[in-house]
């Protein structure tokens, strides 16, 4: 344990520590000269363009990438232009900007994907320095060219490109630039000489850092830090200035002594070296050999590098990577410091000390616990060393504090047991990423800012999928974010091995995923289909259990019959229409009616839609299914749309005829038969006719005085004669031709007894003309008779006539206070007697 | 407020926070101020869901209903169209149009591929800031009553054979699913039932993966096509809740009474100033004495009504005897709520009395009696007197076909002398067009001739006991008082699903239309309910083209018998009676 801190220097209030990673795998013959290098944050994959400037066609230059440990992954010879600058994306793609302002992008295994350009006014002045970076937007490209303009790309995969103002004065390459995201903006920071400008899409503004020692005549170098949030500028004068990167603040300004007698060669790097709740700013200068960390203080650290190496930022250090080695820089972090720091008395310390002495079974274990107890900061005590074993990278220091930490929390009561098992977690994880063959060397801060999920989709662009579904099944992520995720990525891996045989793939897949829950099959498909394999999509297809996701892939196969059978399968009827209105479109009139013909359900969705939209289509489908009777009904409809109504009318009757539909038929004729009389009556007297119903006709007709008429529609139309009865009653009393009534109820005995004449003459106030038929009426209605005349006595004589019971209550129901006693009393008696019966 | 939708055995208050918040954040997606066109449909249902308020608070200033033409002009940032699907609103929507303004579509309760590519034909489709959907499928309308407030289902489902709202089902019932927990039993009769049925397990296989960890709230779900139950509807329902809707309607909750029962009756004034304005009632059970008669026979509801005045009579003596400060205070504290039931008792009876008018006269006792005649079997093979009487008097079509379809319903059919002559007398009378009506009819099932010469409703009856002597209006002990003596079929089924299962039944669902099923669902490990002692099962029926206010009492009465041991959530896809139901399945050539 001792020699933990042997690799601390302090720096001001700080320590910082150098730990070495790996020793790289590669084998480079010089090294990391004359190459161009990018190694992507996050522990991420290193590519190697040797030797750029190379053109000749019979020596390329070799380009080769590497996992952070030195592993090879691809390697093949550079056929395009001059590239300029390597870069990686977030997704881990490689970008190759070259010369010309041309973008190639590659995967991690040197397969190209796809190109895209920096603008065509590139071309002739050239690009002269280029930048990839990164942001919450995705990663961005900025380049400027050898006329001095900047262009910018915010997100290559939603490529917009921006041309930013000219800078004032800027002539050739800048001395120097940054990129910068600020305001949910991506903006570039240029130095001319000692001027500073910020260019954003619209403006250039200048810019002067607060305390930049005047004495500088050029900013020489620049770095933003990971976060964008801090800026570093280095002058010619030797002034390094670390401030904020809105320019507003100053951290410190640091003068170096060798400031005036040292040549700063173009060959340098210049790096952020921060951390989340960092103790203090530094940076980390680099050249010849040399490497400086610089702070607050006026001190700095020095390291003696072997051969060239290159600084690659991240989150909490800077690693440093040259031909044999891969270095991780940092300032150490608080929760290591307060416990490795010599004669460290914080409670971290103490427990680690104790449980020391607790493995040595010696006493003083529980002195050192009984210390921190009395301070009441065990709790303390294992949080700092279960943070501890997540900042350290050996495993056998991160066992002893992670040991330490268990043996405290029995001291405990109530402390949740999340933090220390998510670590011992957490760390399993990391280990088995920053294994060699691996070759992720995360540290546990960028692991959590970059989340499992991202961590899981690194490893399968790697296509490290048995690693990665370890990993998803030990942190029990959700099956369809974890497990099923990377099964579908490895699909789509496999659907592209050419070599194999489709039914041999569609098998090892279905095999392999059977069980796996959320699966998005169709994706796996389509990525087939690109790979130009149909029968293969088809058959992955059949796998999907969401029908509706099937349907557009086979559309764009062109499988369209399979894919109206599939959008009926999922119950989704607009997933029909759309694929019936597809198929309209694709195919023949006789070809599409067959292919609905077959699937009843579009068939009756496709006549809903025509219904609405297409009435000529309606009538076309109906023919071709010999429909007769939907023929029938749909001329019906049309007679009330059209003028030429007996036409259609004709028509549905033929058609009911072949529906073999008699009544429906008849009907129809009927109905032109009323239609040809209405028209003909109206053209005579002038009556409004069409459009009446029967019974309403034959009502006018009563109304107006035309008894001929309307007798003759009732014999033609052989109306019953109760209803006629009825009606002829209705449409005389609402004319109060009474006299008629009177002749209609003689003209012979009525169908409808002679009740509804007194009720309809009541209805319409004429008591008198009522009286007049009650003696007519049946004896059953009599005291209904009676009772709608308002007679009560006469109701009351019929009732006990009759003996009825019901009919004698009803009467008493209806007398009143005021009617005559004797009349209550006789009905009360001829109750008693007709209940006695 | 929607505190009555929290007071069930399920908490559905649930369901309607999760539809306000998804509408709240669509709102908020599209900054600034904001007016809404109506597609004017949907405004009912909304209305459940969100009240103006809410739009207010998230900036919508105007609101108008969609019409061709431009949208009126308003000083706002956005217009948001909310609309249904449908081709037709597409064309009014790209009509409306007239930059510069943020235009957005709210799909409800669904996008549709088809619409936007029609949009993109009108060649507007890039107009739209957003275009999104808002899934409402199942509206919380009570504490125990879900719908889809779909007015056309039975005829798209039955008639029409376009199943997308069986589909709409399908996805409410999952989006139900996600937040009460997968229902393990499912069981359903009918064709549509099997369908929706088959959807929701294809669903659930979809999902497979992401499935929720909740504990089951509903033990079964029972799916119930209408068409299995054709005659329940038809009949005049005989609950209070049920006359209100038989008579003036109930729509999305709200009923629209004749004004004149509910003048403010001042001193002086003699009966002037009559407000014409339909009085506007919500009801639900949020008001008290509504959720205490609103299942009871109407016969039962002037002797609630009474003793409820009497309550509060009583309770507004109190304040005699109210001495001290703390009584005088805690009876003023009560007032409020004395009032309100006050108000409420006055609006009731004044109801009850507007009912009875109706209910009392010889028309409805004729009609009635007629109905009882069929559904007890009476002369159901013969042209009924009646029936022809009202025809030749011309009475309202609707209530002739509602008759004539009952008739055919209990007979399983009419002869085709007896179904032709009806059809003639109906023609004649109201017009040949009906004959696209009658058509529609014979089609859905609810008039055919008769095609043997078996009727086989009287063995439904008699085993299912669907007609019950001697019902007990006052102090019901059988659902058969919601009708006065015939106990809906459908109710019945559910009924003897519970207790003592659908074996018992085989050969007369075999008899019912479409097939019986029955469903489990896996549920994960761990989430199988312990049932208490004693502990109640909670059941979802669904009604798969509508239900009546009837069925619904019925169902709660059930709820509510002791030792029933089942409690039932209905959800449907529309509240239906037997006019609003035929209505929609009548076909009205425009004339031309």
């Amino acid at each position: 344990m001792a020699f933990v801190t042997a690799n601390w220097n302090p720096l001001g209030e700080a320590f910082y520590r150098k730990i070495e990673l790996y020793e790289m795998g590669w084998n480079l013959k010089d090294g990391l000269r004359e190459c161009l290098v990018a190694a992507a944050p996050y522990g991420g994959p290193i590519a190697l363009l040797k030797e750029p400037q190379r053109r000749s066609p019979s020596v390329r230059p070799q380009l080769e990438i590497y996992s952070s440990s030195g592993v090879a992954m691809a390697s093949f010879p550079w056929k395009s232009g001059v590239v300029k600058q390597l870069g990686w994306t977030v997704c881990d793609d490689l970008l190759c900007i070259q010369e010309d302002g041309t973008v190639l992008i590659y995967d991690l295994f040197g397969n190209f994907k796809r190109h895209f350009s920096m603008g065509n006014e590139v071309g002739q002045s050239q690009v002269v320095e280029a930048k990839v970076f990164h942001s919450p937007y995705g990663t961005g490209v900025a380049i400027v060219t050898g006329a001095s303009r900047f262009t910018l790309a915010t997100n290559i995969d939603d490529l917009k490109l921006r041309r930013l103002p000219e800078v004032p004065g800027l002539q050739g390459a800048p001395t120097c630039w940054a990129v910068l995201t600020q305001d949910r903006q991506s903006k570039v920071l240029v130095a001319t000489g000692a001027d500073l400008f910020i260019l954003d899409y619209t403006a250039c503004t200048a810019v002067s850092p607060p305390g930049l020692s005047p004495q500088a005549t050029s900013i020489v170098h620049m770095c933003v830090s990971f976060s964008y949030k801090y800026l570093a500028l280095f002058t010619d004068s030797g002034h390094l200035w670390m401030g904020t990167a809105n320019l507003k603040q100053l951290n410190v300004c640091v003068t170096f002594f060798f400031a005036s007698d040292r040549h700063f060669i173009p060959s340098y790097h210049f790096s952020w070296c921060r951390r989340p709740k960092s103790q203090q700013p530094s940076v980390v200068i680099m050249w010849d050999g040399h490497i400086l960390v610089a702070g607050e203080c006026k001190n700095t650290i020095s390291y003696h590098l072997e051969g060239v190496s290159i600084l690659v930022p991240e989150l909490d250090g800077v690693r440093i990577i040259n031909g044999t080695h891969h270095e991780l820089l940092q300032e150490v972090p608080a929760s290591c410091e307060e416990i490795f720091k010599i004669a460290s008395m914080a409670p971290g310390a103490l427990l680690l000390e104790a449980h020391k002495e607790y493995e040595k079974e010696s006493q003083k274990a529980d002195e050192y616990l009984r210390e921190i107890k009395e301070q009441n900061l065990l709790g303390e005590a294992v949080k700092q060393c279960v943070e501890a074993a997540g900042h350290e990278l050996e495993a056998e220091t991160q066992k002893t504090l992670l040991r330490a930490a268990s043996f405290g929390k029995c001291f405990l009561s109530n402390f949740p047991p999340e933090p220390f098992v998510s670590m011992c977690r957490d760390l399993r994880v990391l280990n088995a990423v920053r294994d060699y063959t691996v070759g992720i060397p995360l540290t546990h801060t960028q692991f959590k800012q970059m989340t499992v999920q991202v961590l899981i989709d690194r490893l399968v662009y790697r296509k490290l999928y048995p690693l990665a579904i370890e990993i998803c099944r030990y942190l029990k992520t959700p099956e369809y974010q974890g497990v099923s995720r990377v099964l579908k990525h490895w699909a789509c891996c496999k659907v592209q091995q050419k070599e194999e045989a489709d039914e041999v793939i569609a098998r090892a897949i279905s095999l392999k995923l059977g069980e796996a829950a959320g699966i998005s099959y169709s994706e796996i498909a389509t990525k087939a289909y690109e790979c130009g394999r149909t029968e293969l999509a088809i058959k992955l297809l059949e796998f999907e259990p969401r029908s509706g996701e099937q349907v557009p892939l086979l559309l764009k196969m062109k499988r369209s019959q399979l894919a109206l059978s599939k959008a009926i399968e999922s119950g989704d009827t607009d997933l029909v229409y759309t694929v019936v209105t597809y198929l309209k479109n694709e195919m023949n009139r006789g070809d599409f009616f067959m292919t609905l013909r077959n699937q009843p359900v579009a068939l009756s969705l496709y006549r809903q839609f025509c219904k609405h939209q297409e009435q000529d289509t309606l009538k076309d489908l109906f023919n071709q299914d010999d429909d007769h009777q939907e023929l029938g009904n749909f001329y019906v409809k049309a007679s009330y749309k059209e003028k030429a109504q007996i036409g259609h009318l004709q028509s549905a009757v033929d058609e009911y005829n072949k529906a073999k539909n008699e009544f429906a038929a008849k009907a129809t004729e009927e109905e032109m038969r009323l239609l040809r009389f209405q028209k003909k009556l109206e053209e005579e007297k002038g009556e409004s006719l069409v459009g009446f119903s029967l019974h309403d006709t034959i009502r006018t007709l009563l109304a107006v005085g035309l008894h001929k008429h309307a007798e003759q529609l009732y014999k033609d139309f052989r109306v019953p004669d109760k209803r006629y009865w009825w009606l002829k009653l209705t449409a005389l009393a609402e004319k109060e031709d009474w006299e008629e009534i009177e002749k209609f109820a003689k003209s012979k005995k009525s169908p409808i007894g002679y009740l509804p004449f007194v009720e309809i003459c009541v209805k319409h106030h004429n008591k008198y003309e009522a009286k007049k038929y009650v003696s007519r009426v049946t004896p059953e209605q009599k005291v209904k008779a009676h009772l709608a005349v308002g007679d009560l006595e006469g109701a009351a004589d019929a009732a006990i006539e009759r003996r009825n019971d019901g009919e004698i209550s009803t009467v008493l129901s209806r007398c009143s206070p005021s009617t005559d006693r004797a009349l209550v009393e006789r009905l009360n008696r001829a109750k008693a007697t007709a209940a006695k019966k | 407020m929607a505190a009555h939708l929290s007071y069930g055995r399920v908490n559905l208050n649930i369901l309607r926070e999760a539809a306000r918040k998804e509408l709240r954040e669509f709102l908020d997606k599209c900054a600034g101020s904001k007016a809404i066109v109506w597609d004017e449909y949907l405004t009912g249902p909304f209305g459940l869901i969100a009240q103006y308020s809410l739009l207010k608070e998230h900036e919508v200033e105007k609101m108008f209903t969609l019409k061709g033409g431009r949208v009126p002009p308003a000083d706002v940032k956005n217009i948001i169209f909310f609309v249904r699907p449908r081709l037709e609103l597409m064309d009014i929507i790209a009509e409306n149009l007239q930059p510069p303004r943020e235009f957005h579509i709210l799909f409800v309760p669904r996008r549709s591929l088809l619409c936007e590519q029609r949009l993109k034909e009108q060649g507007v489709l890039n107009s739209f800031t957003n275009i999104d959907e808002y899934i409402l499928d199942l509206i919380p309308y009570d504490g125990d009553l879900l719908s889809m407030e779909s007015e056309s289902a039975f005829r798209e489902c039955y008639l029409e054979n376009d199943q997308t709202s069986l589909y709409h089902t399908a996805k409410g019932l999952m989006t139900l699913q996600a937040l009460y927990g997968t229902i393990p039993q499912i069981f359903g009769k009918g064709e549509c039932a099997r369908h929706v049925a088959n959807m929701m397990l294809r669903m659930k296989r979809e999902f497979a993966g992401s499935q929720n960890q909740i504990l089951p709230v509903f033990d079964t779900l029972l799916l119930l096509d209408r068409n299995v139950d054709l005659l329940t509807p038809l009949a005049t329902q005989l609950t209070y809740e049920g006359l209100i809707d038989e008579i003036y309607g109930i729509t999305n909750g709200y009923v629209k009474l004749p004004p004149e029962k509910f003048a403010q009756k001042k001193p002086g004034e003699g009966g002037k100033d009559l407000p014409t304005e339909p009085k506007k009632l919500q009801l639900n059970s949020a008001e008290e004495l509504y959720a205490e008669i609103r299942d009871k026979n109407f016969n039962a509801v002037g002797a609630a009504l009474s003793k409820k005045a009497k309550i509060i009579s009583a309770a507004f003596e109190e304040r005699h005897n109210a001495k001290t400060v703390g009584e005088i205070k805690q009876f003023v504290s009560q007032l409020p709520h004395m009032q309100a039931a006050r108000n409420s008792l006055a609006n009731h009876t004044s109801i009850a009395e507007l009912i009875k008018d109706i209910t009392t006269s010889e028309v409805f006792f004729d009609n009635l009696t007629v109905e009882q005649e069929f559904m007890t079997g009476v002369d159901t093979d013969k042209v009924n007197t009646y029936i022809e009487d009202c025809i030749s008097r011309k009475d309202p079509l609707i209530k002739i076909l509602r008759l004539v379809c009952m008739q055919s319903v209990c007979n399983n059919g009419l002869k085709q002398k007896v179904l032709d002559h009806y059809k003639r007398e109906i023609l004649q009378t109201y017009g040949y067009e009906h004959i696209l009506t009658l058509n529609n009819l014979e089609k859905v099932g609810l008039l055919k001739p008769q095609t043997t010469t078996r009727n086989n409703y009287p063995t439904i009856r008699k085993t299912l006991k669907l007609w019950m002597e001697d019902a007990n209006e006052q102090n019901p002990n059988d659902i058969s008082y919601v009708y006065s003596g015939y106990a809906p079929l459908s109710v019945r089924l559910t009924q003897l699903l519970a207790r003592p299962g659908w074996r018992s039944i085989e050969e007369v669902l075999k008899m019912l239309p479409g097939p019986h099923f029955e469903e489990r669902q896996q549920l994960p490990t761990g989430l199988h309910k312990k049932r208490q002692q004693g502990e109640n099962r909670t059941t979802l029926v669904f009604f798969l083209g509508g239900v009546t206010y009837a069925e619904i009492a019925a169902l709660r009465f059930l709820s509510q018998m002791e030792d029933g041991g089942t409690e039932y959530v209905i959800a449907t896809t529309k509240l239906i009676n037997g006019t609003s139901w035929i209505k929609s399945l009548m076909d009205r050539p425009e004339p031309f």
